[in-house]
């Protein structure tokens, strides 16, 4: 099979996702072009060099509605004869579009992609797309839904990590995430955002608090606690699933779950061949795929079990790889990887994740596979894996094998 | 025989009245709602009439709809047949509601109003909600609403619909989900009716004759309609939907099918126009009645109690009614006996020992009143005459004339024999002696009795005022008119009875004590407690074993233990559960009334999570068995307990231990009762299970003989035993 390279990665900075984040001026198909044509600039790539584009993108309303994919490429420098796919797996739909983009050229459909995506969460919000799981009874009560929030307490609850342990690990990432800056370990893929005069609008993270302490995160109050255990009560929902539960440990608030931010990625994937056409070097192989279905009602613990899928189809075992990045979408999600796995907490989201640095649903995926690589070359290891809790119960993973 | 007429005065107002022949209460059969189409076509083309409105013949509206012409349906022609019929009604229905007007311009329609004289359930209020404008008597006595979900299905001829359309998914909830009733004020007040006047015929009348083109037409036929609160993914409506599901979820533990149903059906109906939404409102409302599960809610909780508090099991005997009724013990469940039989209108001699404890157990009666009147639901006067009935005293004496005696003193067999033989000897030669024991057996304290073919079990619920069970015991030598005389006084106190014979713990307690003791043995296996408690919950039981154990004391528990255990000798089965009942009882943790127990209370008693001790004494055991497990372990223990009542003639109409088992201990309404759920479950699996447990939990999940020879026949307990046909 033809191997799938990494020649690039890129991303925006994250803006805060209110009405004041630095980026909330910006539309997605403005954020989505320009990068693109970053992606173009950056490798002098022609306009027709790619085979696709395919973006990741969760709300799919509004401005990020009617195939932005499609929209961005009209948009930007690309050719209008390269066509566009928009994608949604939720939080993994970045990741999802650079798995796809790779399995097509490994499969031959094309020399290279253009895979990423964008979420501009102050502009378009989360949820209001709809969705059936939440509010159509004949699947909300077959499926145990229950937000995403209950759900990562669920976990904390069924796995036992403690309000401690989840502020700890959202402490590391804000430190470990402020050291990245503080060392321009992110400077290989940061694209600043520039308006139409070529003036910058945003070329750092904006979301962290770098100055965070335990005190500061001990005064907040669970962020989930009510929907919970009052209006409307989703507790017994889970406990419905769970019946062995005495009560949900409401241990998640607004500083140990991932922020709301604005944001874009993407990464550039081709076969040699296209490598040698543009005189690029491959950064990195696609060694390894994988998706998972998993328990709705719990819905986060994707990550463990399509890890250990994608080890067993890559004919791997967890003390292979080097370095992880597991989307800090809650801290019991990181939490829930490293007991499963027992691996050391050094070398999970070394640069810290998205409870420092934010979480833009539909570029995320692409985000942290950038992260890692970047991480891999820096401390000059070989292999790299990358994976995702999804709403609804799902999980996505990628590894990553530099060359 | 007709069900509707139609009359038309020079006014030019076609008065369509229901009344129902031979019956005090409307219900709609499929014959009548045939003949209130035809009426409607008539009015609708005869030019001389101006508008119409349909009232009743009766005092009160309508009771709703005939549920046995419901399981015809079904019977007839499955899940064809009953689509078929509630659309016929949508179609009649909508007409009413169109009213003949153009379908486009919604102009020359003939205006149509329902005047309601009182109680309007069911169809009873579905049949008004499809009319232009709703006018009800100011009756506070009349009810007004739709119950159907307390019988395990939802509005179905347009109701759900319609009023989810008229007043948002948020506000019609409580009439929907719960079955909600309202007198006129608050009904209207609610939005459910339009207005509250002295004479509704009158007004609705009037209203014809006054109403314009726009008064007919309902918004969600009007342009533009916005349904209240917001549909699904309006944001508001997504709100209201996302919770809606959640708490139908959590509060019916995901086993009653008709919440579910109604719930889907308001939420597919929301997004589609109104027909639409019938169609959709049918065919869920078909999938709830294909359900075995409201087949057999139906069956139970509307055929099955209706025919047993008419007197279906009472033996040929003159009219038993009670005038006076002598009750002996003013405790607790004397006062409540007193209370509910003064309310009745019987005049109560209430004994005790000491006078203190007689006017004790009467003031119960006056704090009930003081209650019900700060609520709004008794006048002063209303308890002034109740407290005039009862009369509490120490002095035998005052028994004479009573015609009835239940005797509710101390569980001591000496104590009651000594105040049979005391009150015997005032009472009338042919007056009924009764006993509430919930323990002894009736042939043994009928001995105590000069008359033993005139002594009986009574035996209540506590609390009396609240439990709409009463079993009635016959002992060996109880006579027909005994049983007529407990099953006249029981219709008196508008309770449900059922009649079942002398055994240990007769039938409710005989079969509520093997599921409390199955929960306990769980615990010492050193299961999960919020497992077990979960599983009952999950099945429908309202309370897990522990909290009821709780409830009901733990040094009842070990009383009864006590006793079994000397009765029974070697056999007794249940040192298991005894261990960790004497345990808490050695730890002073009594239960609720001590405000601990297998539950942690809080200082004001109020129930807080389960114990923690527990986790110390009887350590988790590391294989945890799965949810269907104790599940079946906790169902199998009682309704294996009312397989065998049933074959040892303890139950002799399997309707009594379905009616018995839901109203008695709350067993899974869901399902029936025990009869409805094994044959839910087919005698063929329920033998499987038997046998799984059996060889992994011991002998008392054995397969009684009547099940296993079942199951080899392909039998039901409903095919053979149902309706009346007597256990062999």
């Amino acid at each position: 099979m033809t191997d799938a390279f990494i020649y690039d990665a890129a991303r925006t900075p994250r803006g805060k996702g209110r009405a004041d984040g630095s980026l909330h001026e910006v539309t997605s198909l403005a954020l989505s072009a320009r990068l693109l044509n970053a992606v173009k600039a950056r490798n002098n790539l022609e306009g027709h060099a790619v085979e696709d584009v395919i973006w990741g993108n969760v709300t799919q309303v509004k401005e990020q509605g009617g195939c932005l994919a499609r929209s961005a490429v009209l948009a930007s420098d690309l050719d209008e004869r390269i066509p566009g796919l928009s994608i949604n797996r939720f939080c993994a739909s970045g990741m999802e579009a650079v798995n796809l983009a790779a399995n097509q050229v490994r499969g031959g459909a094309g020399q290279a992609y253009i895979a990423g995506g964008v979420e501009m969460m102050g502009r378009v919000a989360m949820g209001s797309d709809g969705a059936a799981i939440a509010v159509d009874p004949s699947l909300a009560m077959k499926s145990y839904f229950v937000p995403q929030g209950i759900s990562a307490d669920i976990i904390a609850t069924e796995y036992g990590f403690t309000r401690e342990e989840a502020d700890a690990l959202a402490l590391e990432s804000q430190r470990r995430a402020a050291r990245a800056w503080e060392e321009g370990r992110f400077d290989r893929s940061i694209v600043p955002v520039l308006d139409q005069n070529g003036l910058t609008i945003l070329d750092r993270d904006e979301y962290m608090r770098p100055g965070t302490t335990a005190e500061d995160l001990a005064k907040l109050k669970p962020a989930f606690k009510e929907m919970g255990e009052m209006m409307p009560g989703f507790d017994k929902v889970a406990m419905l699933k769970y019946p062995h539960l005495t009560h949900i440990d409401h241990i998640h608030h607004a500083g140990n779950s991932s922020g709301i931010v604005d944001g874009a990625a993407a990464v550039l994937i081709g076969n040699e061949e296209f490598g040698r056409a543009y005189g690029l070097k491959p950064r990195a192989r696609i060694r390894a795929t994988a998706k998972i279905g998993t328990d709705p009602t719990i819905m986060l613990t994707g990550p463990v079990p399509v890890t250990e899928k994608i080890l067993r189809e890559a004919g791997m075992s967890i003390g292979d790889i080097d370095l992880f990045e597991v989307n800090e979408a809650f801290a019991s999600v990181v939490l829930r990887f490293m007991q499963a796995f027992q691996v050391d907490p050094g070398k999970v989201n070394v640069n810290g994740g998205a409870i420092a640095l934010g979480h833009p649903l539909g570029a995320t995926g692409a985000i942290i596979i950038g992260t890692l690589l970047d991480e891999l070359e820096r401390q000059d290891k070989t292999m790299g894996l990358a994976t995702l809790c999804i709403a609804s119960g799902m999980g996505a993973a990628t590894i990553i094998e530099r060359v | 025989m007709t069900d509707f007429t139609m009359s038309r005065g020079d006014d030019g107002v076609a008065v369509i009245t229901w009344d129902v022949p031979g019956k005090s209460m409307n219900v709609l059969s499929m014959d009548g709602a045939q003949e209130l189409n035809d009426l409607i076509d008539q009015a609708l083309a005869n030019e001389s009439v101006r508008g119409i409105v349909i009232t009743s013949g009766k005092k009160d509206f309508a009771a709703g709809m005939d549920l046995k012409v419901i399981a015809g349906m079904k019977e007839a022609n499955g899940a064809q047949g009953v689509f078929d019929g509630v659309m016929t009604l949508h179609r009649l229905l909508r007409k009413i509601e169109l009213a003949g007007m153009d379908s486009k311009t919604k102009k020359g329609g003939k205006p149509v109003a329902a005047a309601l004289p009182g109680t309007a359930l069911g169809i009873g209020l579905e049949l008004p909600l499809a009319t232009h404008r709703i006018f009800v008597a100011d009756n506070p006595k009349a009810k007004i609403g739709l119950p159907e979900i307390m019988v395990g299905i939802f509005p179905g001829a347009g109701g759900t619909t319609r009023l989810v359309r008229k007043l948002g998914a948020m506000v019609a909830a409580p009439f929907l989900l719960e079955g909600k009733l309202s007198e006129p004020k608050k009904a209207k007040a609610a939005g459910l009716v339009d207005e509250v006047v002295e004479d509704p015929l009158a007004a609705a009348k009037a209203w014809v004759l006054e109403a314009k083109e726009a008064d007919l037409v309902k918004p969600w036929d009007a342009k533009g309609y916005k349904m209240p609160g917001g549909e699904p993914f309006h944001p508001a409506g997504f709100m209201t939907f996302v919770g809606a599901s959640a708490m139908v979820h959590a509060k019916t533990m995901g086993v009653y099918p008709a919440a579910k149903a109604l719930l889907s059906a308001v939420y597919e109906g929301a997004q589609v126009p109104f027909d639409q939404a019938l169609k959709i409102e049918a065919r869920w409302f078909t999938n709830v009645l294909m359900n075995p599960s409201s087949t057999a809610m139906i069956r139970s909780l509307f055929i099955n109690k209706g025919a047993l508090e008419k007197g279906a099991n009472r033996p040929e005997a003159p009219d038993q009614t009670v005038r006076k009724v002598g009750i002996l013990g003013a405790g607790m469940m004397g006062a409540g006996i007193a209370y509910v039989s003064a309310k009745a209108g019987i005049e109560v001699v209430l004994i005790d020992a000491a006078q203190a404890s007689a006017d004790k157990g009467k003031a119960y009666s006056e704090g009930l009143m003081d209650k019900a009147i700060s609520r709004k639901k008794a006048t002063e006067d209303q308890k002034a005459e109740l407290l005039a009935r009862i009369t509490a005293t120490t002095d035998y004496a005052a028994l004479e004339g009573c015609d009835l005696i239940v005797e509710a003193v101390f569980e001591d067999p000496s104590v009651k024999a000594e105040v049979t033989r005391k009150a015997e000897a005032v009472i009338p030669a042919d007056a009924i002696f009764a006993t509430n024991t919930s323990t002894l057996p009736i042939s043994d304290l009928a001995k105590a009795s000069a008359r033993p073919g005139q002594f009986i079990g009574i035996h209540f619920f506590s609390p009396v005022d609240k439990m709409a069970l009463v079993e009635i015991i016959k002992g060996r030598e109880t006579g027909p008119v005994a049983v007529a005389k407990a099953l006249d006084f029981v219709r008196q106190i508008r309770k449900t009875p059922i009649v079942v014979n002398d055994a240990r713990f007769f039938y409710a307690n005989r079969c509520i004590i093997p599921y409390i003791n199955e929960g306990i043995r769980l615990v010492a296996e050193g299961v999960n407690p919020t497992l077990v408690e979960n599983a009952a919950k999950m099945m429908g039981m309202p309370l897990g074993p522990l909290q009821l154990v709780d409830e009901t004391s733990i040094d009842l528990g070990v009383k009864i233990a006590k006793a079994t255990r000397a009765a029974m000798g070697d056999a007794y089965p249940d040192g298991a559960v005894d261990e960790v009942l004497f345990w808490m009882a050695d730890q002073g943790r009594m239960g609720r009334k001590a405000a601990a127990g297998f539950y942690a209370y809080d200082e004001a008693g109020k129930r807080q999570g389960l114990w923690e001790g527990l986790d110390a004494q009887f350590p988790r055991a590391d294989d945890q068995p799965s949810l269907e497990e104790v599940q079946h372990r906790l169902m199998f223990a009682q309704t294996l307990e009312a397989v065998r009542a049933l074959e040892e003639g303890v139950l002799e109409d399997i309707r009594e231990g379905d009616v018995g088992a839901i109203l008695g201990w709350g067993y899974a309404p869901w399902s029936g009762g025990p009869f409805g759920w094994l044959d839910i479950l087919g005698a063929e699996r329920a033998v499987a299970i038997c046998d799984q447990l059996a060889g992994a939990h011991g002998e008392r999940f054995a397969a009684p003989a009547l099940l296993r020879e079942m199951a080899a026949k392909g039998d039901s307990f409903y095919g053979r035993f149902g309706a009346g046909k007597k256990a062999a």
